[in-house]
């Protein structure tokens, strides 16, 4: 995949971010962090400073604390992780291990999804490099009692391992599925252990902020959505890519950017995200306004919607982890539901049933893939009423 | 001396700060870290669950417990949310109950199955929750065809998986409660499922058959095999002489079925109600429970004797108690190559068949062919242990058909039979005459209480009374998970009885000697104690160890009332100990050397005495190591 846009990560000094952390003592590091504002690049928006002072102060039985890199980048029309481990690995690397120094931790694990196995000997590379370095091993970089170290663990392919807790079950060798918060990973993640897991992106800006202060990041973006994103652009645009933008650009810039003027709604999110119309095209990507972990699908004036819902729900049909009941045995109802749209023999009073059980699923799922599974198809009622409902039999 | 090996999925103790929580307007002080659910039950709400069991960690996956927590956006299930801060909750709030609504209906949809013609219609929680929240038609759909083969191959347990909604309470009861993992779930999404190790039927797989997962399921998905048509053609027989013989476990517990609370005891309306069934004699098994104690105890006696005073060095110490065909079958996959420590006793209910089959048929000049043989057991795996080939080995089965507790009362029910309002009558002889301390076989603990009454009577000749007030050997009493305790054989020691006299001199060498004697329940701790003993750990020094397979003993038994829990096995427990207690009340023999009808046995026909050539031929039995994954096996 072509990366669009100059990345600012790939100008960032090397291990700059590393030097000026271990200059600082842990719970600064994590204060700069705070100032930041940076928030998880995964989707959710987690703040990370708060996520790291959380694990730096959980108690720690047995003193070990862990770093874990959610590398199991699965969400349909996301790529930017994949990019960012080719051109930047050192500062995805050298983010964890300013995570290890901020929270105390010994031991690191990037868990790298299964389809990305290509990408792991160069990775290994990397690791063997900063190794010799004196960047990752023992007392790092002269830092006495500073050790960590990082291993790179693959998925098997479920999409369900990408959310964090099903993520830390699938290293601890069970099946992946998503455990029940509380607690959360902060107080008792891999091993019972505090784990801070984060999303590539987010590790990889960590040096940067760490090397060109946080009030560099907090220029950049929205108040509430500091710092540039990346973004995977895909679909019906003239050049799909990674770009990068400061927080705040318009899905109307990205389009013009990418080659996708003429789209008719965009995906904003993936196939978890929600449907937008060209109306609201003049709308903000940040967490304010239209969140994404990154992935922007357009769609162009011949696509049928109610095909694309049809897709995202075989998906989750297939890639629920079959846990809970509302994720289990709904996405299936809602995949029939689509499928009768289609048909045009829903009715109106059918299609109400299938909204409140979407609702019942967003609210009542255990985790993030049954509560968001039903985004798309409730987006596509609520704002291409007319478009979908035209099919319905009065 | 009692030790505890804590279970390891347990949390340690709550810290002792207060939390308030206002549930439903109710204000309620609870300890931080308890449970909306738990928080809830303690005011007097009641919130629905499936997933959730007292027995066993939660999980939260059917999320029908779902309530409002001020400042939740999403609806949270109460029973994995743990009250750590002040909070207000909501439990049926018009948005809980239409959210639960739809719940319900996603579990229909892919439960396939006719209410009316299932075990459990009018015990299926699923049933009861479609009622209390007014499911008038399948809103999601209903599947109107099976899509899975239905495992009914086994003795013991009927598995369909079409009625399964993964509430996991089976796969979590096998792993938590008995480490076996028979039971363990497949595929994902909305092709996930329960099985088993490649998908073979229980009946090939490490399952013991102990039935806690049948107990614990909240539908028909897991059911025990139901014998009770061919028990019921048996009875209409005129030419065949059909006799039952009952454990004491369900006679505390089958008052539950007639709506008694837990508890409750039906011993003597129970007898009335079999004969008006139409069985020609009801017996007691507590009397071959006495029969055990002898053959056991004996057994014990020899073990020892060749240990600490032969000096041999292969001597299988500690032995095992048999009388759980749970255990034993755990046993015999998991420790094959600790089938030695294991009694060669059979257990008390096939004692009790191959006696009948022979002594009470012949005395009574019967066909062993036209007797049949029926057993009321609080167990599942006793209808796998009646099938075993070894133990049909006379050419007759030992026991024909084992009706557990739950089958016992359908026919009573369909019988129009009131039990609780059944006068009360005594056993039938030959073998009525009971003592407590068969009757206790019926609570953890309780074979060891009667070894260890029988065996200090024995021994000093004093009476066991001295040494503990009314015989009540209270340190192996209790549900901890283990139980261990050292007594000292007292330096006066008595004569040895007639009865064993060919076997030992005296009692000088066991003069001083500390016993050390454990009780386990639940296989999963049984499976961390033999691994001690394999270690060389504190458990490889006892001498003696009851294991029961299941939770609390055969109170806990898979074949018992459903549902179970720590309180009920509790109040099961205290009734079958009162049933003991009657006994010395009455003046009666609480000691099973004491009872008549075993002294009569031993006079008339094991007139080589316990441990002897014909007792070898009729109460005893070998086992079979089995495989780690699946049950075949090589007979010993």
């Amino acid at each position: 995949m072509i990366v669009r846009t100059p990345l600012t990560l790939a100008a960032v000094q090397p291990d700059s971010g590393l030097h000026a952390a271990l200059g600082q003592a842990p719970a600064e590091v994590i204060e700069e962090l705070a100032r930041s504002g940076i928030r998880g690049r995964g989707g959710a928006g987690f703040r990370t400073g708060l996520k790291w002072r959380l694990a730096a102060e959980a108690p720690a039985p047995d003193g070990r604390r862990h770093v874990v890199c959610n590398a199991d980048e699965g969400e349909p029309g996301n790529f930017k992780d994949r990019a960012l481990l080719r051109v930047v690995p050192d500062l995805v690397f050298e983010g964890m291990t300013i995570g290890a120094w901020s929270i105390g931790a010994t031991s690191g694990v990037v868990y790298l999804r299964g389809e990305y196995v290509y990408l792991r000997q160069g990775l290994e590379d990397c690791l063997a490099r900063r190794r010799k370095a004196g960047l990752l091993g023992n007392n790092i970089l002269g830092t006495p009692g500073f050790d960590f170290d990082i291993d790179i663990r693959l998925g098997s392919g479920a999409y369900i391992c990408g959310e964090e807790t099903a993520l830390l079950e699938s290293l601890e060798g069970r099946r992946g599925e998503p455990r029940n918060r509380l607690p959360y990973p902060v107080v008792r993640g891999l091993h019972q252990a505090p784990t801070i897991v984060n999303n590539v992106e987010t590790f990889a800006w960590v040096p940067a902020i760490l090397a060109r202060g946080a009030s560099w990041f907090v220029g950049i973006g929205t108040p509430g959505s500091t710092g540039p994103k990346l973004l995977s652009v895909s679909g019906d645009v003239e050049r799909p890519g990674v770009y990068e933008f400061p927080f705040g650009v318009t899905i109307g810039e990205l389009l013009e950017a990418s080659g996708g003027e003429d789209a008719h709604a965009v995906v904003g999110g993936g196939a978890s995200g929600v449907c937008i119309p060209a109306t609201d095209f003049n709308r903000a990507i940040s967490y304010e306004e239209v969140s994404t972990g990154g992935a922007i699908i357009a769609l162009g004036p011949h696509r049928d919607l109610l095909d694309v819902a049809e897709n995202f729900l075989e998906f989750f049909v297939d890639e629920s982890c079959g846990q809970c009941t509302p994720c289990r045995l709904g996405n299936p109802v809602l995949l029939e539901g689509v499928r009768s749209l289609k048909r045009g023999d829903c009715t109106a009073k059918r299609l109400g049933e299938l909204q409140h059980l979407g609702h019942t699923m967003q609210a009542t799922a255990k985790c993030g893939l049954g509560q968001t599974s039903p985004n798309f198809f409730l987006s596509l009622v609520d704002r291409f009423g007319p478009e979908i409902l035209d099919r319905v039999p009065v | 001396m009692t030790i505890s090996i804590p279970r390891s999925a347990q949390a340690p103790a709550a810290v002792a700060a207060t939390v308030r929580a206002t549930i439903n307007g109710h204000e309620v002080e609870v300890g931080s870290g308890t449970t909306i659910l738990e928080a809830a039950r303690a005011c007097g709400v009641r919130i629905p669950t499936l997933c959730h069991h007292p027995d066993l960690a939660d999980v939260g996956v059917c999320r029908v417990c779902v309530v409002e927590v001020a400042g939740q956006v999403n609806l949270q299930p109460s029973c994995v949310f743990p009250i750590t801060q002040p909070l207000e909750v909501n439990t049926h709030s018009p948005r809980v109950a239409a959210a639960r609504r739809d719940i319900i209906d996603l579990l229909l949809s892919e439960h396939y199955g006719d209410c009316r013609t299932c075990a459990r219609n009018g015990t299926c929680e699923l049933q009861d929750l479609a009622a209390e929240y007014g499911v008038d038609h399948y809103r999601f759909g209903q599947r109107t065809e099976p899509v899975f083969d239905r495992d009914d191959t086994g003795p013991s347990i009927v598995f369909d998986p079409d009625k399964c909604i993964l509430c996991l309470r089976c796969v979590r009861t096998c792993a938590e409660l008995q480490d076996v993992r028979a039971l363990g779930v497949a595929g994902r999404g909305a092709g996930v499922r329960v099985t088993t190790f490649a998908d073979l039927p229980l009946s090939s797989e490490f399952c013991i058959n102990c039935g806690q997962c049948v107990n614990r399921c909240p539908t028909g998905a897991l059911t025990a095999v139901d014998v009770t048509a061919p028990v019921r053609a048996a009875l209409e027989d005129q030419r065949k002489h059909v006799v039952i013989q009952t454990a004491p476990a369900p006679r505390a517990a089958l008052g539950e079925e007639f709506g008694l609370p837990p508890g409750t005891p039906v011993t003597w309306q129970l007898n009335t109600a079999l004969r008006e069934l139409g069985f020609d004699k009801v017996f007691d098994t507590t009397f071959a429970a006495d029969l055990t104690i002898m053959e056991e105890g004996v057994e014990l006696i020899e073990r020892l004797y060749h240990a600490l005073v032969l000096g041999e060095p292969d001597v299988a110490l500690p032995m095992f108690t048999s009388c759980s065909p749970g255990w034993v079958k755990f046993l015999e996959h998991a420790f094959p190559d600790y089938l030695p420590h294991l009694s060669t006793c059979k257990s008390p209910q096939q004692m009790f068949g191959a006696l009948i089959k022979t002594w009470y048929a012949e005395r009574n000049d019967f066909d062993p062919a036209d007797v049949v043989s029926v057993a009321l057991m609080p167990c599942v795996a006793k209808k796998f242990e009646a099938a075993r080939p070894e133990l049909t080995d006379s050419g007759f089965a030992d026991v024909d058909f084992v009706l557990t507790a739950r089958e016992l009362a359908k026919m009573l029910h369909q019988q129009g039979i009131d039990l609780p309002a059944e006068p009360r009558s005594d056993f039938d002889d030959p073998f009525g005459t009971a003592t407590g301390s068969g009757v206790i076989f019926g609570a953890t603990g309780g074979v060891m209480e009667a070894a260890l009454r029988t065996l200090l009577e024995l021994v000093t000749g004093e009476p066991v009374e001295d040494l503990y007030a009314h015989a009540d050997i209270t340190p192996v009493r209790g549900f901890d998970d283990v139980r261990l305790v050292e007594l000292t054989i007292p330096d006066a020691v008595g004569p040895v009885p007639p009865l064993i006299a060919h076997l030992v001199h005296d009692w000088n060498w066991l003069r001083g000697v500390t016993l050390r004697v454990a009780v386990v329940h639940g296989t999963a701790t049984a499976r961390r104690v033999v691994e001690d003993i394999r270690a060389g750990g504190h458990f490889a020094g006892c001498h003696f160890i009851e294991f029961m397979a299941c939770p609390g003993g055969c109170l806990g038994g898979g074949g018992q009332p459903i549902p179970t829990s720590l309180e009920i096995r509790k109040t099961r427990a205290q009734a079958i100990y009162a049933e003991d207690a009657a006994y010395g009340e009455a003046g009666h023999a609480r000691k099973s050397h004491e009872n008549p009808a075993v002294q009569r046995l031993y006079a008339e026909l094991l007139t080589d005495g316990p441990g002897g050539a014909i007792s070898h031929r009729l109460l005893h039995t070998g086992y079979t190591a089995r495989g780690t994954f699946v049950a075949t096996g090589q007979r010993e």
